[in-house]
């Protein structure tokens, strides 16, 4: 019984093969443009190189940064009409009023105001205008819209208007694809209205890209179902990412600090990802991405997704290194990808931080010689200047004052010293693969996050159970073992400034995927 | 005159600030900014300008959102609340207003009233009535000099609206109160209706320009990669009461507002100690290990997120969330008996007696 653990990351596609807990090859391709030849030439490397049976690969878990870079890059994005259900009230902000321009108008721009949505104790604010929704939908056929994001007030509390809304366009409009704001988010309408326009933006390319993978794992003779990671780090089936590509938004460093963290064992620790050209760093409680506080935003969109908290310092391998004898500076620029050809040690004329790490002994990569001339003053004071970056990083992300060690991965990680101040550097085996092997061993997770009522008699804790156990019941359906499902996060937050009997419950569960024992 | 223009770039800065000075509470700016920030694209900048330059005849008149800000990042305002609840008290009052006053320089409250402010073209006094956020209608500066809150209109998305007269401003904050849960649990409202010589008594002045620059102050010191606490300290006479971790978190709903206390494992120069903070809405009172009091209300007590610089309201605290905790003194106003009854511990349910910050170790 194997996994294939795949991450599709915007330079590289890395493939491992697992058994339980052990590694047993990892290998790197680079990402191509159809995503679909990388992800063979990784995942043939990686099978031919543990030497297993095809038939014995029982799951593959994939992690892909190409949504968010569809969004980020303005690529593949669709229009969609963005329906809002709540007239008379939200008319002072429409859909999309907090993107930016170029977005909105890859996006289209189509925006519908109409009357329906809830109050926050259920009460309609309106009957749903279905006149209006007829009058949309013509609107719709003559626009060719393909896509359509239904978003209601307060349907994170009562989805049944967003559904009604959604069937009737339906019928009105056949072939049409819609997206409702319940499936995707929690309450702050504009986040969710947001991730529910993104979300329809990106099915097309969603289903072209979960089709390739499908056929690339046909290819290669898999047949078992594959997976998908999503923002917190737990997996959702192949037919789910179809629907939802943006649960998948921050899944990149997700998987990396979880793989970081499982190959080392460490449960806290703090993860340094050092890329070509930039580090990214983050904090690992008890396995799991420590979550930021703040709204996260995606290319300039803000949501309320759940995503790591992770900090971005522009320093890695190609990061360009300029300056003589007490000013020498290292990055933000770099050479990026075409490190194997500009370096010196690559015998190319730009002096990089890597080429700093072999002048210095750190590692021995390319041509030693070519750097051997380089001033002893330059080498110390370059090396200073990355030491210094990554303690600054390291410290900002740090969770307690104990001493938990930093987990060094990625393929710039020669740039890190053997101690970071009074923290010690771990660099796991396979350190260069911790994103693919973070998505192989992936978790299912149910949640549940709404307001409730605790009217009619009912307590806060009988509420509290009763969104538990909708979290279990969703980790289920989506493959958890029912034995090992465990709940991770449970809070709940009485509304504010009301007289009481609301309170708004967030439960979250996590468990092994069913036939997986990792 | 010392008045200045608030453009739509500006409110960046006024939000956050004004989420400083929330102490917690208030409700997240952010809806309000973009508010204000579409009507001023389109209807122009806000003046601000001195109480100094207010004249003792005019009508001046709050405007400000009422109920639950949770509510609000939901069920967005339709736009024409503000101007309808103001028109119908200019209305009812049969007189036109002169300028218009913020209530509440902390939270949601902060931003709205530029809103209305561009939208009406209206003149905004660079002041409030709190100096900070609240929880209750009663507790601004304006009770203190006799200004009655009512007549005052409540407006809702619908069309509805209604006007209460009340015999005390505790009166109106609780009749209020039901007609806001049955307006969909937030309302907009103008109130307070109060002459320019009013104005000029009972305001906390300056406290817009200070918001201001209490979010440019912010936003430079976190371009730095600086944490702002320090600087912030130093320019508001503060005091830095520590930084921690969240250990512990435990609310309830006690008479209608969340209520709850936070346990704090202190961290770098606190290392060792632990802290405690209660709060209803906002932070009301900050303790030490031997329960002492360091900071109590009303002077502020405001949170910064210890990584990222930005302020943290208590909805935010959750467990392993580190914070740097600062102390603020109150206005002088909040200090006097009359002050403290309306706002001191007692009111909260507290048994300890006020003592100003600086006077607490």
């Amino acid at each position: 019984m194997y996994r294939l653990g795949i991450d599709v990351g915007g330079t590289n596609t890395d493939a491992v093969i697992m058994a339980g807990r052990s590694v047993l090859a990892g290998v790197k391709a680079a990402t191509t443009e159809d995503v679909t030849s990388g992800v063979i030439e990784a995942m043939e490397a990686a099978i031919s190189k543990a030497a297993v049976e095809r038939s014995k690969i029982t799951h593959v878990m994939i992690g892909t940064t190409h949504f968010t870079n569809a969004v980020i890059e303005r690529k593949h994005v669709n229009p969609v009409a963005a329906i809002r259900l709540c007239l008379p009230a939200t008319a002072c902000l429409p859909p999309m009023v907090d993107w930016p321009e170029d977005l909105r108008q890859t996006v289209g721009g189509h925006r519908y105001l109409v009357r329906g949505g809830y109050e926050f104790d259920g009460r309609e604010i309106a009957p749903l205008d279905i006149d209006e929704l007829d009058r949309i939908a013509a609107d719709i056929s003559a626009k060719e819209l393909k896509a359509a994001a239904i978003t209601s007030v307060f349907s994170p509390i009562n989805a049944a208007m967003e559904t009604a809304a959604r069937d009737h366009l339906m019928k009105r409009c056949p072939g049409l694809r819609v997206v409702v704001s319940s499936d995707i988010g929690r309450i702050g309408l504009l986040e969710r209205e947001s991730a529910a326009i993104m979300n329809a933006s990106l099915l097309e390319l969603s289903g072209r890209t979960v089709d390739a993978f499908g056929r690339a794992l046909q290819a290669a003779g898999l047949s078992c179902p594959f997976f998908i990671t999503q923002n917190d780090g737990t997996l959702m089936g192949a037919e789910m990412v179809r629907e939802f590509p943006v649960l998948t938004f921050a899944s990149g460093p997700t998987n990396s600090m979880r793989g970081a963290a499982f190959l080392t064992g460490e449960s806290d620790a703090i993860v340094v990802d050092i890329g070509g050209t930039t580090t990214d760093i983050g904090a690992i409680q008890r396995g799991f991405p420590r979550q930021a506080s703040t709204v996260v935003d995606i290319g300039g969109v803000r949501t309320n997704f759940r995503m790591p908290d992770v900090f971005s310092i522009g320093l890695g391998g190609g990061s360009l290194v300029r300056g003589t004898g007490g000013a020498t500076s290292v990055g933000p620029q770099s050479v990026g990808y075409r490190i194997t050809k500009e370096a010196l040690v690559f015998g190319g004329g730009t002096l990089t931080a890597t080429d700093i790490a072999v002048a210095a002994g750190r590692a021995s990569i390319g041509n030693p010689a070519a750097v051997a001339s380089l001033s002893g003053e330059l080498v110390g004071e370059a090396l200073a200047e990355i030491v210094q970056m990554l303690e600054r990083g390291v410290e900002r992300s740090r969770i307690s004052p104990e001493p938990i060690p930093v987990i060094a991965v990625g393929g710039g990680s020669i740039l890190m010293p053997e101690r970071l101040g009074d923290l010690r550097v771990i660099r796991p085996e396979n350190f260069a693969v911790a994103n693919a092997v973070g998505a192989a061993i992936a978790q299912v997770s149910g949640e549940v996050d709404r307001i409730f009522s605790l009217a009619n008699g009912l307590t806060r804790e009988t509420c509290l159970k009763q969104a538990e156990e909708e979290a279990r019941e969703k980790a289920m359906r989506s493959g958890a073992a029912p034995a090992t499902i465990t709940v991770i996060e449970r809070e709940d937050v009485p509304l504010a400034y009301l007289p009481g009997n609301a309170t708004r419950i967030h439960v979250k569960v996590v468990g092994e995927m069913d036939g997986v024992h990792a | 005159m010392t008045s200045f223009q608030v453009m739509p770039q500006d409110m960046e800065a006024i939000a956050t600030g004004g989420a400083f000075l929330g102490t917690g509470g208030g409700g997240d700016p952010y809806i309000g900014k973009l508010m204000a920030q579409s009507v001023m694209a389109e209807k122009g900048p806000v003046t601000v300008i001195s109480p100094d330059d207010v004249e003792d005849d005019w009508l001046c008149l709050p405007v400000c959102m009422m109920g639950a800000p949770t509510v609000m990042v939901e069920k967005l305002p339709n736009g024409s609340e503000a101007g309808s609840a103001l028109a119908q008290l200019e209305a009812f009052l049969g007189r036109r207003a002169d300028a218009l006053i913020c209530i509440e320089a902390g939270g949601l409250n902060s931003t709205i009233p530029f809103a209305v402010a561009s939208a009406t073209g209206l003149p905004l006094i660079d002041g409030d009535g709190m100096g900070r956020a609240f929880p209750e209608l009663q507790m601004v500066s304006f009770t203190m000099h006799s200004v009655s809150a009512t007549p005052m209109v409540l407006a809702d998305d619908k069309g509805n609206s209604s006007i209460i007269n009340a015999i005390s401003n505790r009166w109106t904050e609780r009749l209020a109160r039901c007609q806001t849960v049955e307006m969909g649990g937030a309302a907009l409202v103008a109130l307070y209706p109060m002459s320019g010589a009013e104005v000029k008594r009972g305001i906390l002045r300056h406290t817009l320009s200070l918001i201001k620059e209490i979010g440019e102050t912010i936003s430079a010191e976190r371009n730095a990669h600086r944490n702002p606490a320090e600087a912030l300290i130093r320019r508001l006479g503060g005091k830095r009461l520590f930084s921690g971790r969240v250990a512990d978190i435990d609310r309830r709903t006690v008479g209608g507002f969340a209520r709850g206390q936070a346990l704090f494992k202190g961290m770098e120069a606190d290392e060792g100690k632990s802290f405690r903070v209660d709060f209803q809405n906002e932070f009301l009172i900050c303790r030490g290990d031997d329960g002492a009091p360091m900071a109590i209300t009303p002077d502020l007590i405001c949170a910064l997120d210890a990584d990222g610089g930005l302020p943290v309201t208590t909805e935010q605290l959750r467990y392993g969330l580190a914070v740097t905790m600062i102390g603020l003194p109150c206005d002088e106003q909040w200090r006097t008996p009359a002050g403290l009854d309306l706002v001191g511990p007692a009111y909260f349910g507290y048994n300890h007696e006020y003592a100003p910050l600086h006077s607490l170790s």
